[in-house]
């Protein structure tokens, strides 16, 4: 397999251990350009590993993985980065940079990776804010920031740089319904508008039936099921079966 | 032993990587001049309440002695020589190994449990080039000018209570001071303390930025940081010293 020419993201055979625990088994999946994939699986069956591995911040052991053309896995440092470009994470915890504030957080890629001019670094900020709803708060530090707060400002910062993809990890974790929600509806709205790829691993499988065009389920490192929730839903697998049907 | 092999091994090449990435661009000259403020700007004022208390202690002490044997008019050059060949780098890079050691340790730490080193990883930025290599050119720029400042806060505390106890003049403190001094005797021992910066930042950073441990690496970190540098910063001060001697042989006489 070669990545085919319509897919964001394409995983083959892919195996990840730490010492002796291995959480990922010969896992293998696409993604298509502009669909949303939703990860469901239990703690610690490697949800969280597999989007670090797209992102590249691990290795894996075995197997290759592609972002549209490009197969990162022995990628070099420089290329890599291009590579990432693509690509905005949402951090479980949103990750900013407890330094700096909001509006430095969102302006930090731009002034490094672009050649925008301040006044240009300004405007996609504001417009970034504006679309989370963060506008006002642009000169707070993080710690200042509610949680549903702190996540809006993590998605702000993950789409600053206009990513063709987007990878969130658990973004409705420790948030009310509502506010969930709403983290939900703007990655559809960045879906719908710039045709990004969304890749999203959650607990929350209202929220995955609600979002994901495919859901993806995992138990103990393998890929037991893949496909629409209704492919899901009348999987073989009896752990995706419970699973999807939840709440 | 392998451990302290591989420790060592791992340090010299994380020290390396940042000697190399310091001529790669971006050159991070914004970040550098923040963190000459975290390192330099603000250690200043325990440097200097610490050189001054150190200068009028060494003064107390010695007058005594000196006093017996007719030499308290040797006071002023003793003070100068004992803070600006020794007392004064030696003290700076053990003050700085506290506080700013265990400082980028922790915060390092803190980053990589909270995930912001990924986070920047991320966006495609070398968190490594963005976040230790200004650590590392800080420490090495500050500790000579913190130096400074300790050996004359040092001067001007022995100069106080000197006058306290005979009622010297400045002028003539001053002059006793720097009566028996070589530029050898400043200029080596000062730019020593680059080195001292380099360990500090370099050790420090490593600790901070290689943790995986979570919140328990951050206190780890902190700890480690402040332990080995010190320790490294005494065993490397006796080889410059020897080094100076050597460099310059009427130093040892």
């Amino acid at each position: 397999m070669t990545g085919s020419n319509t897919a964001a993201v394409a995983f083959e055979q892919v195996s990840k251990s730490f010492g002796a625990k291995q959480v990922l088994r010969n896992v293998s999946f696409e993604v298509p350009a502009g669909q949303a994939l939703c990860i469901l699986g239990r703690s610690g069956t490697g949800k969280s590993v597999t989007l670090k591995l797209i992102i590249s911040l691990l290795k894996p052991d075995s197997g290759n993985i592609w972002i549209e053309q490009d197969e990162i896995t022995r990628l070099k440092a420089h290329e890599l980065s291009k590579v990432r470009r693509k690509m905005g994470f949402l951090f479980q915890d949103a990750a900013l940079f407890d330094s700096l504030t909001l509006y430095e957080n969102l302006a930090l890629p731009l002034l490094r990776l672009t050649r925008k001019s301040r006044q240009e670094v300004d405007f996609v900020v504001d417009k970034v804010l504006r679309q989370v709803g963060l506008k006002t708060d642009e000169n707070k530090m993080p710690s200042e920031l509610s949680g549903g707060m702190r996540k809006r400002a993590g998605l702000a910062r993950a789409l600053v740089l206009e990513p063709k993809i987007l990878l969130a990890d658990e973004p409705s974790s420790g948030l009310d319904r509502i506010t969930a929600a709403e983290i939900d509806e703007l990655m559809l709205e960045q879906k719908a508008q710039h045709r990004t790829t969304l890749i999203i691993v959650t607990h929350d499988v209202h929220g995955a039936r609600r979002v994901g065009d495919r859901i993806a389920v995992f138990d103990k490192g393998n890929l037991i099921a893949h496909g629409t929730a209704a492919e899901v839903a009348a999987s073989e697998n009896e752990v995706a079966r419970n699973l999807i049907s939840e709440q | 032993m392998t451990n302290t092999f591989e420790f060592v091994g791992n340090v010299s090449r994380f020290g390396l990587r940042g000697f190399v990435d310091l001529f790669r661009r971006p050159f991070e000259g914004g970040q550098i001049g923040r963190q000459l403020a975290e390192v330099g700007a603000k250690s200043l004022p325990l440097v200097i309440a610490s050189g001054f208390a150190l200068g009028a202690v060494l003064t107390l002490h010695t007058r005594s002695t000196l006093v017996t044997f007719g030499a308290a008019s040797l006071i002023p050059t003793i003070q100068a020589l004992a803070f600006f060949v020794e007392i004064g780098p030696l003290v700076v890079a053990l003050l700085v190994a506290g506080r700013v050691g265990s400082g980028i340790g922790a915060v390092l730490a803190n980053m990589r449990a909270t995930e912001q080193i990924d986070g920047i990883e991320s966006l495609s930025i070398d968190s490594f080039k963005f976040l230790v290599v200004p650590r590392i050119v800080a420490c090495v720029l500050a500790l000579p000018l913190l130096t400074l400042f300790m050996d004359f806060s040092g001067l001007l505390g022995g100069f106080l209570a000197e006058r306290a106890a005979s009622g010297i003049s400045f002028q003539l403190f001053l002059t006793r001071a720097f009566s028996a001094f070589e530029w050898s005797n400043f200029v080596p021992p000062t730019f020593k303390t680059a080195v001292f910066g380099l360990i500090i930042g370099t050790v420090s950073s490593y600790f901070g930025y290689t943790t995986n441990r979570g919140a328990q690496g951050v206190g780890q970190a902190a700890t480690n940081s402040v332990v080995v540098s010190s320790l490294l910063i005494l065993v490397t001060d006796v080889i410059l010293i020897k080094a100076i001697f050597f460099m310059f042989p009427e130093n040892a006489l």
